[in-house]
C-alpha cells in the first residue's frame, strides 16, 4: 500500500486529480453549507445577470445562481458515477468472473453476451435502454451501468484467466477447496488491480454519459441542477449570456478530467509495467 | 521394506489436444503414454527425467488435478475415478503436494497462517483445532510462530517452501508428491530443504512420489528410482542398484552427466546425440531409438516391453 502511494505521489498530474476528486466530494457532501444560493430559488428581477461579485458565476434566465446550481451538481454526478459504476462493476466482474473461471461453453455464451453488447455505440445503447424503462434518474444510473458492464467483464475476464493458471489455484484445488471459495478468496482478491483502474476511468465516461442524456432531455426532470441539464439550457442563451452554458461545461470538463488523470496514475502505480506499453 | 501397496498405476495415459485453428491437421501430445508403476506404503519413490519427459504430469494426474486419458490409479486399493467429485474432495487429505516454485504456490494475498490453515479449513476442522495445528507444524518446518500474521512476499525461497510443505502436511497425508521442490531454490537452501523433507517423513511416516531431474538428489532421498523419458518409464529399480548398475543406455547417459566432486576423477561420458523428440511426434519403436548409441534395427519397430531384468529392477530395452 506505501509503494503504491509512493509511486503515484510522483506523478504530479495524478496528484492533481485525486486533489480535484477530493474537492468534488467536499462540494457533493457539504452543498448547503457552501453555496451561496438555493439553487432552486428563482429571482425575475435577477434573470440573465452576468459574473458579479453577488453571482460569481451568473444567474441563469430564471435568476437561479449558476455557482450554487454547479456545487449541488456535484452531488447528481457523484451519485451517478458511483451508483452507475457500482453497477457495472458487481454485474462486469460476476459476469467476468464466472466466464473465465469455467470456461468452455459458459465462457463462450457470457463473452459473446458482453460483446454483443460491447459493440453498440455507448450513448446509443443507453438511449435504447433509457427509451425502454422511462426518463428518471433512477433509469438512466442503470442505463449508464449497463452500459458500461461490457468493459469490467472483460477485464475481469482476463485478469483471472492469468489468476486461474497460478500454482497456487492448483494447490488450492489439490487440498479440496471448494470452487465457489477458490473464486471468493483466491482468484477476485488477485484481480482487483485492473478492475480498481477501470473503476476510476469509468467514473468519468458515468458523469459524462450523464451530462450527455440529461442534455438530450432523457436525464434528471429539468429543474434538478445537474451538469447536463444546465448545459442544455444555456445553449438557448449562448449569444446573450455566455455564463450559463461555460461554467456548467467547465465543471464537466474538469470533474472528467480529474477522474481520468488520477486513473492512469493509479493504474501506473499499480502495475509499472503497463505504462510503456499504453503511452 | 514395506511391500504395502499404496499407489498403483496402470497402463496410465493423459494426451493433450493441442491441435489450433479449425482446419489444421489434430496435434495430441502425448505427456503420459502407458506408465505402470506402485508405491509401496512407507518408501520414497524417485522419478527422474529431462524436461518434457512427463513426470510434472504424473504427479499431477496422482493428485487428480488432471484428468486422465486411459488407465487406472488406485490408492489405498480404492480406483481414483470411481469417486464423486465430493468423496474425491473428502479424500484429498489423504494425498497432498508440494509444488516446484514456492514463489508461485503462496496465494501472495494470504498470510501464513491462512494458507496453512486452508487445507484444514476445507476438511471442516474447527478454528480452536486449526490454530494449534499451525503452531505444531511451524515448529515442524521451522518458521518461528510470530512470523504467523506475515505475508509470503516477507519470505525468502526455502521460508516459502517451507510454509508450502506446512500446508502439504497439515492434513497428516498419507501420501506426498514432491514436484521438483527444490529446483526453485539456492544450491545451498536446497540440502537445508531436502533433510527438513526426510526428517518430516521420519515423524509422520508419510510416503513420498518425489519427482526431479536432479539425479544427486534423487539418490539421496529416493529408496527407489524410476527414470522417466517421453511418456514412458523406461527404468526402474532400488536406488543403490541402479545408481551402480544402470542397465538402460539413457540412465546410463544421464548418470554419466552428474559431476563428481574430484578432479582426478575421469568420467566415461555417455554423450547423447540430438535433441529429445517432441512429444507431440514421437519415433516409432522405442522412443529412445534415434539418440540411443546401442540401437539395433529392430528398436526402430518394435516398442520394448517393461521387463524385470534383474530381481526388482525393471528395464524397457531391446538389448540389454
Amino acid at each position: 500500500m506505501n509503494e503504491i502511494w509512493y509511486q503515484f505521489k510522483k506523478n504530479k498530474i495524478a496528484l492533481f486529480g485525486l486533489g480535484m476528486t477530493v474537492m468534488f466530494i467536499i462540494f457533493a457532501i457539504l452543498a448547503p453549507l457552501i453555496a451561496p444560493y438555493d439553487p432552486y430559488e428563482m429571482s425575475t428581477s435577477d434573470s440573465l445577470a452576468g459574473p458579479s461579485l453577488a453571482h460569481l458565476m451568473g444567474t441563469d434566465q430564471f435568476g437561479r445562481d449558476i455557482l450554487s446550481r454547479i456545487i449541488y451538481g456535484t452531488r447528481i454526478s457523484l451519485q451517478v458515477g458511483i451508483i452507475s459504476v457500482g453497477i457495472s462493476l458487481v454485474l462486469g466482474t460476476l459476469i467476468g468472473l464466472v466466464a473465465a473461471y469455467y470456461g468452455r461453453w459458459v465462457d463462450m455464451v457470457l463473452s459473446r453476451f458482453t460483446d454483443v453488447l460491447f459493440s453498440f455505440p455507448d450513448i446509443l445503447l443507453a438511449l435504447v435502454i433509457m427509451a425502454i424503462l422511462g426518463p428518471s434518474l433512477t433509469n438512466l444510473m442503470i442505463a449508464i451501468g449497463i452500459v458500461y458492464t461490457p468493459i469490467f467483464a472483460r477485464i475481469a475476464r482476463g485478469a483471472v484467466l492469468s489468476i486461474k493458471s497460478s500454482l497456487y489455484i492448483d494447490a488450492a484445488k489439490s487440498m479440496g477447496v471448494s470452487n465457489r471459495k477458490i473464486m471468493w478468496k483466491h482468484i477476485l482478491p488477485n484481480s482487483m488491480a485492473p478492475l480498481i483502474v477501470q473503476v476510476t476511468l469509468s467514473f468519468a465516461f458515468a458523469i459524462l454519459a450523464e451530462a450527455a442524456l440529461s442534455f438530450l432531455g432523457l436525464g434528471v426532470s429539468p429543474d434538478t441542477p445537474s451538469w447536463g441539464i444546465m448545459l442544455s439550457e444555456g445553449k438557448n442563451w449562448m449569444e446573450t449570456a455566455w455564463w450559463i452554458a461555460v461554467f456548467p461545461g467547465i465543471a464537466i470538463t474538469l470533474a472528467v478530467f480529474s477522474f481520468n488523470v488520477m486513473g492512469d496514475g493509479l493504474r501506473d502505480a499499480l502495475d509499472p509495467k503497463l505504462k510503456n506499453e499504453s503511452s | 521394506m514395506a511391500t504395502e501397496e499404496l499407489v498403483k498405476v496402470k497402463n496410465l495415459r493423459k494426451h493433450f489436444d493441442v491441435s489450433n485453428g479449425l482446419f489444421r491437421k489434430k496435434s495430441i501430445v502425448k505427456a503420459v503414454d502407458g506408465l505402470d508403476f506402485t508405491v509401496y506404503k512407507g518408501e520414497t519413490l524417485g522419478i527422474v527425467g529431462e524436461s518434457g519427459c512427463g513426470k510434472s504430469t504424473t504427479g499431477r494426474l496422482l493428485m487428480q488435478l488432471l484428468d486422465k486419458t486411459e488407465g487406472t490409479i488406485e490408492f489405498d486399493g480404492e480406483d481414483m475415478s470411481a469417486w464423486s467429485k465430493k468423496e474425491l474432495n473428502k479424500r484429498r487429505k489423504d494425498f497432498q503436494m508440494i509444488f516446484q516454485d514456492p514463489y508461485a504456490s503462496l496465494n501472495p494475498r494470504m498470510i501464513v497462517e491462512e494458507i496453512i490453515e486452508e487445507p484444514m479449513v476445507a476438511a471442516g476442522m474447527d478454528k480452536q483445532e486449526r490454530k494449534e495445528r499451525v503452531t505444531k507444524l511451524l515448529d515442524d518446518v521451522g518458521i518461528p510462530d510470530d512470523y504467523r500474521k506475515r505475508y509470503p512476499h516477507e519470505f525468502s525461497g526455502g521460508q516459502r517452501q517451507r510454509i508450502g510443505i506446512a500446508r502439504a502436511l497439515a492434513l497428516k497425508p498419507k501420501f506426498i508428491v514432491a514436484d521438483e521442490p527444490v529446483a526453485a531454490l539456492d544450491v545451498s537452501i536446497q540440502a537445508q530443504i531436502i533433510n527438513l523433507l526426510v526428517d518430516l517423513q521420519e515423524e509422520y511416516g508419510f510416503t513420498y512420489l518425489f519427482i526431479a531431474h536432479d539425479l544427486s538428489v534423487v539418490q539421496y532421498i529416493s529408496d527407489r528410482v524410476g527414470v522417466m523419458y517421453l511418456g514412458k518409464m523406461v527404468e526402474m529399480s532400488e536406488s543403490d542398484e541402479l545408481y551402480e548398475n544402470p542397465l538402460h543406455p539413457y540412465t546410463q547417459a544421464l548418470l554419466s552427466s552428474v559431476p563428481v566432486p574430484d578432479v582426478h576423477h575421469n568420467t566415461d561420458r555417455v554423450l547423447l546425440e540430438g535433441e529429445i523428440p517432441s512429444p507431440d511426434n514421437p519415433p516409432s519403436g522405442c522412443p529412445f531409438h534415434p539418440r540411443c548409441p546401442i540401437a539395433k534395427e529392430h528398436c526402430k519397430e518394435t516398442m520394448p516391453e517393461f521387463r524385470e531384468r534383474n530381481k526388482g529392477h525393471y528395464v524397457a530395452c531391446h538389448e540389454v
